[in-house]
């Protein structure tokens, strides 16, 4: 503001700055903030009048079991696939904005993310003559760059109101699916720019009275590809919303108002304290954890994500600073608020689950990222599969708290290695056999292997890292709603282990097809296809790599109508023994933008494995066996990695001779390790090494590396990387081998 | 009374030395106050030697094996016992991560107060 103006004339600008906001983009004062809103005057009320800690335990279940409720009533009603399998949350959100408790169950990432757009609500349109926020109104939201996950989920917000008063909102947010993107399903790892992702709505009114407005439901119908899944979903979210709202109602008549808005309260600002003081619990100190995401889902390149968490007292600081550039033209780029979302379900499910799910979990923690990086990326590069670089952000962390929780007198769970972190299934579109177009995803993505823990093996496909009570989905149930035909649904891959002491849960594989379709496409969008993606803890190793196996140019339906002997259960026996004759066989990484499928050709993922935890020459003979009698590992794996000898004639470890052959193995250790100082002589390079396509730090933080060795700009003027069409590569080096063959 | 606190499954610090020792054979392995790495030994791994290919190489770029000139295994041993202390999946030539580095005084603060020491 001009300094030479009076204060009349200073106050007349300010107004006329205020009413003509050209565009209500993102605030930044709402995304960069986390922390809990300040107590509000009626709350400090509330708090004097009603601070009986037992009273308030019963309020506390009663607004718990309302929110677990709606939570079970969406996934009941629900039509996406993600709805149905549990990925969703419902809340309560204080008057100020802030969550302060949802479901048990369902995406509880969303639990520290939820609070911005509600917030946006509160300080925009509370007194926008336009909008305004009444009983009935009922708001929604997706854009992740107000604050959520990616823009596939969809959230219905209403606030509730008590005697006049706005006391509190009430919502759910759900996995939906469609949204009218680039490509079907939500989550376009072909968008170049966030205008490619579809539907991207700040928060907004949709409704009045508890009804949608007819005009924006089919306005916004009209962008999506599946219309009907759009209403529906919207009613439900409503319906839970609704439902919320009247038990909060029925504990104000039963307690009192001040009853409702100093549990709300309380239950934050206990929560926080109660993190402080588990964290109080760890050591201080510094852990340092890399992983290297390796590929944008279009190409193969590999990111480096440093992450240094550092405990101090009562507090923990995430520093990311030193991680890859954002991708200015790729889908992999994370908002930073989705980043912390995720990096608080580490804690949320795997640290402390018996807290109260709601974002003061988060509380006492900070996150440090350079600006315009792959976890905090600008509003101008697009971002509908962040979970590219937020989950391995996620598995960073939590490879890095067991080094502290492990020496912690208190734990609320076991300590636990990596869980295997990418969303393996198929996304799809085109017409169903009942010719309805659809998109979406099927949610056997939800099914990733567990991480060994301290005290047992991982738990095979049990959950993904994103929902502690989500389900994969019944074959049956897809089959009668989509073409999608899985000939082999979930079977477990030999060899897929985490080896360890305790070995990670394994991952499924599925072969998927298509039938009775006139036009179906495929697309998936996980990496890990050159570098494993989830690692082991404490000498346990990681998950192995992952394809995207093809078999082109069959039809499997012709082909074993009458030689069913044709039929193989695994990608290794189909890709290797390759039994359709005339058929292409292939493989590629995991990131594949959506193919057009003809029927009866395969497509076959595998998820991968947890981690494992621990020297693998110190598993149990016996467990190696029933592994190996299980048919969850090979001969080789018993010999090779376990240095487990088998007694064939009794099935069973024979023990004396294992016990020779781990000294053995010991013993060749001794002889291959080098010595520290020696070894970091021979292996550390000044830059990283030129055949590698690497982006971000190498040995200083503050240097980030953009593709090659010579291509570099600092961490704190991180400028953003533009990547070549893959077609237009191939093109290149085809055009390359053309003129070569022509000189010959 | 222990002076030893166990920090990792194969790790413990002894308080009054300030040093690191193996918890699988109590080799001393290096101060506290430093990377516990520098007094081990090192492997650099081919990821293929522990997660084989399953598909035929000779006929797929994908094959459930990590990529050699992607990434490397870096395996640290106990000197004394072989123990597998951790291992570390990096990129060929990456600098090492001098993962642990705890705030010895506090630690010490922490639990010898506690054992009224």
């Amino acid at each position: 503001m001009a300094e030479n103006l009076n204060d009349q004339e200073k106050s007349i600008l300010q107004k006329f700055l205020d009413e003509n906001v050209l565009f209500l983009g993102p605030d930044p004062e709402i995304m960069d903030n986390h922390k809990l809103a300040p107590e509000s005057a009626a709350e400090t009320r509330a708090l004097a009048v009603f601070n009986d800690a037992d009273q308030m335990n019963l309020v506390r279940h009663k607004l718990q079991t309302a929110c677990n409720e709606s939570f079970d009533m969406v996934e009941q009603m629900g039509a996406a696939p993600g709805a149905k399998w549990g990925d969703l949350i419902s809340g309560v959100w204080t008057a100020s904005g802030d969550l302060a408790l949802s479901s048990a169950g369902g995406v509880l990432l969303f639990s520290v993310l939820t609070q911005h757009p509600v917030k946006f609500i509160i300080k925009y349109w509370m007194k926008e003559p336009t909008v305004g926020v009444r009983p009935g109104d009922i708001f929604m939201h997706n854009d992740a760059r107000y604050g959520n996950i990616h823009n596939t989920d969809q959230s219905v917000i209403i606030p509730v109101f008590h005697e006049g008063e706005l006391i509190c909102f009430t919502g759910a947010m759900v996995h939906e699916g469609e949204n009218g993107a680039t490509e079907p399903g939500g989550m376009p790892s072909k968008a170049e720019s966030p205008f490619d992702e579809g539907l991207k709505m700040p928060p907004f009114k949709v409704g009045e009275n508890y009804t949608f407005r007819k005009d924006l439901m089919t306005f916004l119908q009209n962008s999506v590809r599946e219309p009907k899944l759009q209403l529906e979903g919207m009613k439900s979210k409503l319906y839970a919303a609704m439902r919320m709202e009247s038990r909060i109602k029925e504990a104000i008549g039963e307690y009192g108002l001040e009853a409702v808005l100093a549990t709300l309260r309380r239950t934050l600002t206990s929560t926080a304290e109660e993190v402080r003081r588990r964290l109080r619990d760890w050591p201080d100190g510094t852990i340092r954890q890399n992983v290297f995401p390796d590929g944008t889902l279009r190409e193969n390149v590999l990111l480096r994500l440093r992450l240094a968490m550092t405990k101090r007292d009562d507090e923990l600081i995430l520093d990311f600073r030193g991680s890859a550039p954002e991708f200015v033209n790729r889908a992999n780029n994370t908002v930073l608020a989705s980043c912390k979302g995720m990096l608080a379900q580490e804690f949320l499910t795997f640290v402390w689950p018996d807290l109260p799910r709601n974002q003061a979990v988060f509380e006492p923690m900070t996150v440090i990222t350079d600006a315009n990086s792959a976890l905090n990326c600008s509003a101008n590069a697009p971002n509908a599969q962040s979970m590219m670089t937020f989950f391995p952000s996620f598995t960073a962390a939590q490879l890095a708290v067991p080094k502290l929780l492990y020496s912690s007198k208190f734990k609320a769970t076991d300590v636990v290695s990596g869980w295997y972190n990418m969303i393996v299934t198929f996304i799809y579109g085109g017409l169903t056999q009942h010719q309805e177009l659809v998109g979406n995803l099927c949610a056997d993505l939800n099914g990733m292997g567990g991480g060994a823990r301290a005290t047992r093996d991982g738990e095979h496909s049990i959950a993904p890292i994103f929902a502690p009570m989500a389900d994969i989905g019944e074959q049956e149930l897809i089959e009668e709603e989509t073409p999608i035909m899985k000939i082999v649904p979930n079977r477990v891959m030999r060899d897929n282990q985490g080896f360890g002491k305790f070995r990670g849960g394994h991952g499924y594989q599925q072969i998927a097809t298509v039938k009775d379709s006139a036009l179906w496409g495929f697309m998936c969008c996980s990496i890990g296809s050159k570098f494993p993606s989830t690692h082991g803890i404490f000498g346990g190793y990681g998950a192995g790599t992952y394809p995207l196996c093809k078999v082109k140019d069959v039809n499997v339906f012709d082909e074993m109508k009458d030689r069913r002997e044709l039929l193989r259960f695994s990608v290794e026996e189909i890709m290797n023994e390759r039994p359709f004759k005339d058929a292409s066989y292939s493989t590629h990484h995991m990131g594949m933008q959506l193919e057009w499928v003809t029927s009866g050709e395969l497509y076959m993922l595998t998820q991968g494995t947890g981690g494992g935890y621990g020297d693998v020459l110190e598993r149990d003979p016996s467990m190696v066996v029933d592994d190996y009698r299980d048919g969850l590992i090979s001969k080789r794996t018993v010999e090779q990695i376990y240095h487990v000898r088998i007694d064939e004639a009794r099935k069973a470890a024979n023990l004396e001779a294992t016990a020779a052959a781990r000294e053995a193995e010991r013993g060749k250790r001794k002889k291959l390790g080098k010595p520290y100082a020696e070894f970091v002589k021979g292996w550390e390079t000044k830059h990283p090494p030129a055949h590698l396509p690497f982006y971000g730090s190498w040995n200083d933080p503050k240097l980030i590396y953009r593709g090659t060795p010579t291509d570099t700009c600092p961490a704190d003027a991180m400028a953003g990387v533009m990547m070549p069409d893959p077609k237009d590569v191939r093109i290149a080096q085809l055009e390359a081998k053309l003129a070569q063959q022509e000189k010959v | 009374m222990s002076t030893r606190v166990a920090i990792t499954e194969y790790l413990e610090i002894e308080l009054n030395s300030e040093r690191w020792h193996c918890r699988s054979c109590g080799h001393d392995i290096a101060s506290a106050r430093e990377n516990y790495k520098t007094g081990l030994l090192v492997y650099d791994r081919d990821p293929r030697e522990i997660h084989a290919p399953i598909l035929d190489e000779t006929k797929y770029e994908f094959t459930y094996a990590p990529d050699p000139t992607w990434c490397r295994i870096v395996e640290f041993y106990c000197p004394s016992c072989g123990t597998q202390i951790e291992n570390e999946y990096l990129p060929p030539g990456h600098p090492l991560t001098h993962d642990i580095e705890l705030d010895i005084d506090k630690l010490k603060q922490r639990h010898l107060a506690k054992e009224g020491q």
